[in-house]
């Protein structure tokens, strides 16, 4: 498949990736709506634009390589993934059912396409880290990408990673931090204030690029930013809006990890258009 | 037999580093502890391939799953409280249920590690790591069989989680021995009683045997150095052929090697077993010679049980 590089084809991709979270909730009647929209339009742009990979060779030893370290958001990984015709569709209505490939957290053995199996947060960057140094011992030109929630960097192991990336050096790694602001409890700065988040970063080595996004051309230059920066890693920083693209959705973090009724998927849907 | 002495993290690290000259997808990952697990043998040979983690026990399991995706071999080492304990979820979720080929090599088990006392003292380790799908665990006894042990795992594929221990024990076997994972070892063929015991409790069993078959008491010794999948058959014919069944783990009684044999014996032939081991206590400081026999797990404890009810 080639790649897309116009913006308004990427934003209809995008429109598309997100009907088919909102098809795979519905079907499921449960499963992670808001976060999955949130990040939609960086993981577009990566399916879509920026990342080589195979869909006819999933295992592809030379691909680039992406870990959903969010792994509740898996509703826009098997969107993302169905698009880029990894399998088909049609499948998307299957999400969490039993006897379903599509399980409520990626599993690498089960879909095509799926580097890491992910659900327990914290883990992501770590995994993602040894792919990087991985392709750094086999001479490999691969990139990494790893998905972290800005609830989920809450776990200490998050840390322990960063230090990791820095120390080796991983200039073919790419974090990106979802930051819709909310979890499930609440605001991320009442339950436990990341704050501030770029400094953080920077301070553990990192180079680190703050953008809108939900801006497909922000994400887009931002990705090319960390594709030439040597001797260290990046962390791209991407503010977006919980639900985004769901009216009823937008910044509300009920909308976590609930599904909606037959009204609200017709809404959804009508939104969506 | 049993004179010369080695323990079997130094084991460890010595075929390690003739493992790394064979296969040059084995890579190691320590946290900080790489003098003590002697993972610092492959890394003075191999620093391109060693990645000490800092220590960061949590980060250095899943960064091996990483490496494990991209088809190296990662070697992932601690001590085992930390290895199993503080690592649980990292295992579970991310070398476990995807079935990655990392090979856990945790050393300090049990109350062997002696004065560190308790905090370091892991008596937890098989229960957890046997619970796991996916997962085999391999205890074992000696320097020919650690050494054995480690080349072994690296051809099979999937997690291992290896036991290794800091005291120095007597050297069981010579080189002549045949070794199969999930295959137990019988030494001798007394009918009185049958000792199942792994890790360093297999020469304390065996210096027992040899005093109780000077006391014409006739015991085996049964070397269960798998833990998972568990030698059904051997635990079985000994059921059948002998008086009595006692089994002896530096680890605790709850979920270790007695609780592997018991559920083996209640599904194909219940009958008793006498389960020695730590009695669902945390240790405490001390000599590993003192604590051995301060917890009951030592050859005059297994010479005592066995008499006790001669």
């Amino acid at each position: 498949m080639n790649k897309i590089t116009d913006i308004s084809e990427l934003e209809k991709k995008a429109k598309e990736i997100r009907r088919g979270i909102i098809e795979e909730v519905y079907s499921a009647k449960s499963g992670h709506p808001g976060g999955s929209l949130s990040i939609a339009d960086v993981m577009t742009v990566l399916y879509f634009n920026e990342m080589n990979i195979d869909e006819t060779n999933p295992k592809w030893e030379d691909r680039d390589r992406l870990v959903l370290s969010k792994g509740h958001c898996s509703p826009v990984l098997y969107s993302c993934l169905a698009e880029r015709g990894f399998f088909d569709k049609e499948n998307l209505k299957n999400f969490r059912k039993i006897d379903s490939n599509l399980q409520g957290h990626p599993d690498m053995n089960k879909v095509p396409g799926v580097d890491m199996t992910s659900g327990s947060l914290g883990q992501g960057l770590s995994v993602a880290n040894g792919m990087a140094i991985a392709g750094k011992l086999d001479n490999k030109n691969y990139r990494v990408y790893a998905i972290l929630g800005d609830g989920e960097i809450e776990e200490g192991q998050i840390w322990e990673a960063a230090m990791a990336s820095s120390k080796y050096k991983l200039d073919n790694l790419c974090v990106i931090i979802d930051k819709n602001n909310l979890q499930i409890d609440g605001k991320t700065e009442d339950i436990m204030s990341s704050a501030p988040l770029d400094e953080k970063f920077k301070s553990f080595g990192f180079d680190v690029i703050e953008i809108d996004g939900n801006n497909i051309l922000e994400i887009m230059k931002a990705l090319a930013k960390a594709k030439i920066t040597k001797n260290k890693p990046t962390c791209i920083i991407a503010r977006t809006t919980k639900g985004k693209g769901v009216s009823f959705m937008e910044d509300k973090a009920e909308w976590h990890g609930k599904a909606p009724n037959e009204e609200q998927y017709n809404q959804a849907i009508e939104d969506l258009k | 037999m049993l004179d010369k002495k080695i323990a079997t993290r130094q084991s460890y690290g010595e075929a390690l580093k003739e493992l790394g000259q064979k296969n040059e997808n084995v890579v190691v990952l320590d946290a900080d502890l790489s003098t003590a697990t002697k993972t610092e043998i492959f890394a003075k040979e191999f620093p391109d391939r060693f990645f000490d983690m800092g220590i960061a026990e949590q980060n250095m399991m899943a960064t091996a799953a990483g490496l494990a995706t991209c088809g190296k071999i990662p070697y992932a080492s601690s001590f085992a409280v930390f290895a199993a304990g503080r690592a649980y979820d990292q295992i579970r979720n991310s070398i476990c249920y995807p079935k990655l080929n990392v090979k856990i090599c945790a050393t300090h088990a049990g109350i062997t590690v002696g004065e560190d006392g308790a905090t370091h003292q892991m008596l937890e380790d098989i229960s957890m790591m046997r619970t796991l799908p996916n997962m085999t665990v391999i205890s074992p006894s000696d320097d020919t069989q650690t050494r054995w042990v480690v080349e072994e795992i690296s051809k099979i594929q999937g997690p291992v989680y290896v036991r290794l221990c800091r005291l120095s024990t007597p050297v069981i076997y010579d080189n002549t021995q045949k070794f199969e994972i999930g295959k137990a070892i019988q030494i001798g063929e007394g009918t009185d009683a049958t000792i199942f015991a792994t890790g360093v409790t297999v020469s304390e069993a065996i210096k027992a045997k040899e005093q109780l078959d000077a006391e014409g008491i006739n015991v085996r010794v049964i070397d269960m150095h798998t833990i998972k999948p568990i030698d059904k058959d051997m635990i079985i014919k000994c059921a059948k052929e002998t008086k009595r069944l006692i089994s002896v783990e530096d680890h605790n009684i709850i979920g270790g090697l007695g609780s592997a044999i018991s559920e083996v014996l209640t599904e194909n032939c219940p009958c008793k077993l006498e389960r020695m081991g730590i009695n669902d206590c945390f240790g405490k400081s001390g000599k590993a010679e003192e604590l051995i026999k301060y917890y009951k797990i030592g050859y005059e404890a297994i010479i005592e049980k066995v008499k006790d009810k001669n």
